[in-house]
């Protein structure tokens, strides 16, 4: 991972000049400069990665933000956005000569109108706290990521972050009407509007998912739903996971979209049981977690024939949670698996890639094979539905070489994904982490077009260097064999 | 007409118009060439690159050549009971998928399901260089590098060619039902609005100046059960009457007056504009058929956060859709600068700059 942490160069600032100036945009307290202040700060939620800023500005006011970014413009200094610090790419990590934009400050809730069902909100409200606020409307705010309790809208939307509810409720990219940013040149753009599209180029869309490299996200305006009548969770057991993926094809060719559908395999439920007691069946193979939501009737149908399907795929096992408590407990474990998984391993690192879900038996076989290469053993968690896998390599650092290690099988997973026809990540982001895959899932003339993209917004390259998207320099100087559309140079050669 | 690829042969021509800065107009069926500003310059035919690349329904994801007619699709898809849950127009019997996602045209299940861009995952494009180039894919989770196929989509082809997309499908309901009461605007949209806050599998919405109609889709037992909430009256053949609204054959569209397409906040109260009215998206999509200055329809949608489109009707020579702030455009530029240098895709189709 060190090598990942070369970053770009800019001329020299003067550190202790930048740091007036920015004194006169924000008071003093919202300035942090010293080692001490400016620690928490290092990384994001992808901890091996880590860089201390020069200075991390804490502004709360729009104005505030448009002055910062106008000075490092005319300064030609760095700019790393940073949300709640949640992110898992190091999409947040701080570059060694930048500002560190924290929009911790910007946690209110500016307007809810539950007859539009929107929310209008500062970038810095935690996830959660949306679903918390219109919860008395009888609606809420549908994606859901792990970190939903930590993780502020405004990473949200950087990262267009999923959760497990996306196959019928998509990704935040499907749940935002409007946002409001600041580019680097200091302008404030609103881009969507009030109704349903805008005019001109979907740079909604755009935005969604930029990773802070085009602008910073000052304001959100999220979609609400209705809360549903019912939820209703299924859990069945296999003792082959190849038949659990069987049973997903299944419930999706019967007409069923499930609110959530989630698969385990054996050392996650292990792993998950003996961390929360969700009384799942650790002898099984794999489990499936089905969850139906609508209106009662909808949700009795469903679960009538989804339990059949499970049957007829030869699960060892198919459970309803006989009421909301029960619920409650079969998702904990799924919820809580990434921790589970840190509990019986000193370290674990989590990808994230996707695969077509017709992949995943190969994919998985793949998957053991490295396993028993590198000596390292996985956990896998997967979002079935959409087919967005989480291998959890389970490593520890402190022995000489397995960080390395696991780096390597990480990145050989990636690369499978990649093969399969799939995508290097699914929700967590390029970031610093995976910026050399991107070599791989994209050719030159695409990387060069998305840089082309990048300097419509910000031709000095000052937000967020040096990550999402790979300098053509890097990836021939990394060699990356190159996999795109799925055709593989030397296909009939094992790369194990 | 059988199934080929002439990316090769598009691309070569993209080259050729580069290299001579000739402008090009990217065409197929022509079903959608009354919209937009009026075409200009030398034809480039997208409909004999056609044809489905790979459908896996348990996937939930099909992939098409951009000249692939939308009917085979959507026969395709009917054929294991899927769906394009965008329900997109037509506008004609020649429509090609292409020139379905280059508008982001979407139907009467919209606001329930989605639009065209939310349901794109991938498309392979010429950008104006005559690159052929790849984004997304063919899954439904997908992160890495900037959401170019979604940017594309609605692009009115100013910025690139599409060559093949990839969509995510939805199941069809297994059963549908509209509903119809007589009642005043204003009471329809209050009505849309209420029912929005309400877990119920409503998939569309329309108010023709007298009546609201109402249509439920989902499991028999759900919509059965949502009927009740709903009220009123049940219509017969009522795919009939969503088909005539989505492809503008209902009695409304009839008029040879200017047709106005303004999106907007969906609580907005009725406009004071002098004209007819059709709602729909549960109030955000409003049609208007009426001479009014195109000043006045801009500047009320815009007070309620919204845009007015010249859908249907002169002079299309001039501003068409909604204008830009100077900001937004300049961004705009840049975008069209990055993607198409020599400006030589749809010039002018979308904006007069761009």
């Amino acid at each position: 991972m060190n090598q990942a942490l070369e970053q770009r160069e800019f001329p020299p600032v003067d550190r202790e000049r930048l740091i007036e100036r920015l004194g006169t945009i924000i008071p003093a307290a919202s300035l942090l400069h010293t080692a001490e202040d400016l620690r928490p700060y290092e990384c994001d939620g992808l901890s091996a990665y880590r860089k201390l800023p020069l200075v991390v500005a804490l502004p709360n006011s729009v104005e505030q933000v448009q002055a910062i970014l106008r000075l490092c413009h005319e300064l030609e200094v760095p700019v790393v956005a940073r949300g709640a610090g949640t992110g898992l790419s190091g999409g947040a990590l701080p570059h060694g000569s930048g500002v560190l934009l924290s929009l911790a400050r910007f946690n209110n809730i500016l307007e809810i109108d539950a007859q539009r069902r929107i929310a209008r909100v500062q970038p810095g409200v935690r996830n959660l706290a949306i679903s918390e606020a219109v919860a008395q409307h009888g609606l809420y705010y549908a994606p859901d990521p792990s970190s939903q309790i930590a993780c502020s809208i405004g990473g949200n939307v950087a990262e267009n972050s999923g959760g497990v509810h996306c196959l019928k409720y998509g990704l935040t990219v499907h749940n935002i009407q409007q946002l409001r940013m600041v580019g680097i040149d200091g302008e404030l753009l609103t881009l969507g509007g009030s109704g349903l599209d805008a005019p001109g180029y979907d740079l909604l869309a755009l935005m969604t998912g930029s990773e802070g490299m085009l602008g910073v996200i000052v304001e959100v305006t999220v979609k609400l739903l209705p809360q549903p009548q019912r939820a209703q969770v299924v859990l069945a057991a296999f003792d082959d996971v190849v038949k659990a993926g069987g049973a997903v094809g299944r419930i999706i060719a019967a007409g069923i979209i499930p609110a959530g559908l989630e698969m385990m395999d054996r050392l996650a439920i292990r792993a998950a049981e003996d961390f929360v007691h969700a009384g799942y069946p650790v002898d099984a193979e794999a489990i499936l977690l089905c969850e139906l939501d609508g209106t009662n009737e909808e949700v009795s149908e469903q679960i009538y024939k989804v339990r059949e399907i499970l049957t007829a795929s030869n699960a060892t096992e198919v459970r309803t949670a006989k009421d909301d408590a029960e619920r409650a407990i079969f998702w904990k474990g799924r919820k809580a698996a990434f921790p589970a998984v840190g509990r019986i391993s000193p370290d674990y690192y989590c990808m994230d890639g996707t695969i077509p879900r017709k992949r995943l038996p190969e994919v998985l076989k793949a998957i053991a094979d490295l396993s028993a290469h590198y000596d390292l053993a996985v956990a896998n968690v997967f979002h079935a539905g959409d087919g967005n896998l989480h291998p959890l390599i389970l490593y520890d650092a402190n022995k000489p070489g397995e960080l390395e290690r696991t780096e390597e099988f990480g990145a050989r997973i990636l690369e499978l994904c990649v093969e399969a026809g799939g995508t290097i990540t699914g929700e967590h982001g390029v970031g610093m982490e995976k910026i050399n895959q991107m070599c791989v899932q994209f050719d030159s003339a695409e990387l060069t077009q998305f840089h082309a993209v990048k300097a419509a917004f910000d031709p000095a390259g000052l937000l967020n260097p040096g990550k999402a998207v790979p300098t053509l320099h890097r990836c021939a100087e990394l060699g990356a064999m190159h996999v795109h559309h799925g055709e593989l140079p030397f296909p009939e050669l094992e790369r194990f | 007409m059988s199934d080929s690829d002439i990316g090769v042969q598009l691309q070569e021509q993209v080259k050729a118009a580069a290299a001579t800065a000739t402008p090009l107009c990217i065409a197929a069926g022509d079903s959608k060439s009354f919209y937009g500003r009026t075409p200009v310059g030398e034809r480039i035919d997208v409909s004999e690159h056609r044809g489905i690349l790979s459908y896996e329904p348990t996937e939930l994801v099909i992939t098409a050549r951009a000249g692939t007619p939308l009917p085979d699709i959507e026969q395709t898809l009917a054929d294991n009971n899927q769906m394009l849950a965008f329900e997109p127009p037509h506008f004609g019997a020649t429509a090609t998928l292409g020139g379905t996602i280059a508008c982001n045209l979407s139907g009467p299940r919209r606001p329930y399901t989605g639009a065209a861009r939310d349901f794109v995952l991938g498309t392979r494009i010429i950008n104006g260089r005559g690159e052929i180039l790849r984004f997304g894919g063919e899954v439904m989770k997908n992160v890495a590098g900037y959401d170019v196929s979604r940017l594309m989509t609605g692009a009115l082809g100013t910025l690139g060619v599409l060559l093949d997309i990839s969509l995510k499908v939805l199941p069809r309901p297994e059963t549908e039902l509209t509903l119809a009461q007589q009642t005043s605007a204003q009471q329809a949209l209050d009505r849309m609005h209420a029912l929005g806050r309400l877990p119920l599998p409503v998939s569309a919405s329309l108010y023709d100046g007298t009546t609201l109609f109402v249509r439920l889709s989902g499991t028999a037992r759900g919509v059965d059960a949502a009927r009740d909430r709903v009220g009123g009256d049940e219509v017969a053949q009522s795919s009939e009457l969503w088909s005539r609204v989505k492809e503008q054959g209902h009695d409304f569209f009839a008029a040879q007056q200017p047709l106005w397409r303004l999106s907007l906040a969906s609580t907005a109260a009725p406009l004071g504009i002098e004209g007819e009215w059709l709602y729909e998206w549960g109030g955000a999509q409003r049609w208007l058929r009426g001479d009014t200055d195109a000043r006045a329809v801009r500047s009320l949608a815009q007070a309620h956060g919204g845009h007015a489109t010249l859908y249907r009707g002169d002079p299309r020579r001039e501003q068409v859709f909604h204008p830009l702030p100077a900001v937004l455009m300049n961004l705009h530029r840049r975008l069209k600068q990055a993607f198409d240098p020599h400006g030589i895709l749809n010039p002018g189709r979308m904006y007069q700059e761009l």
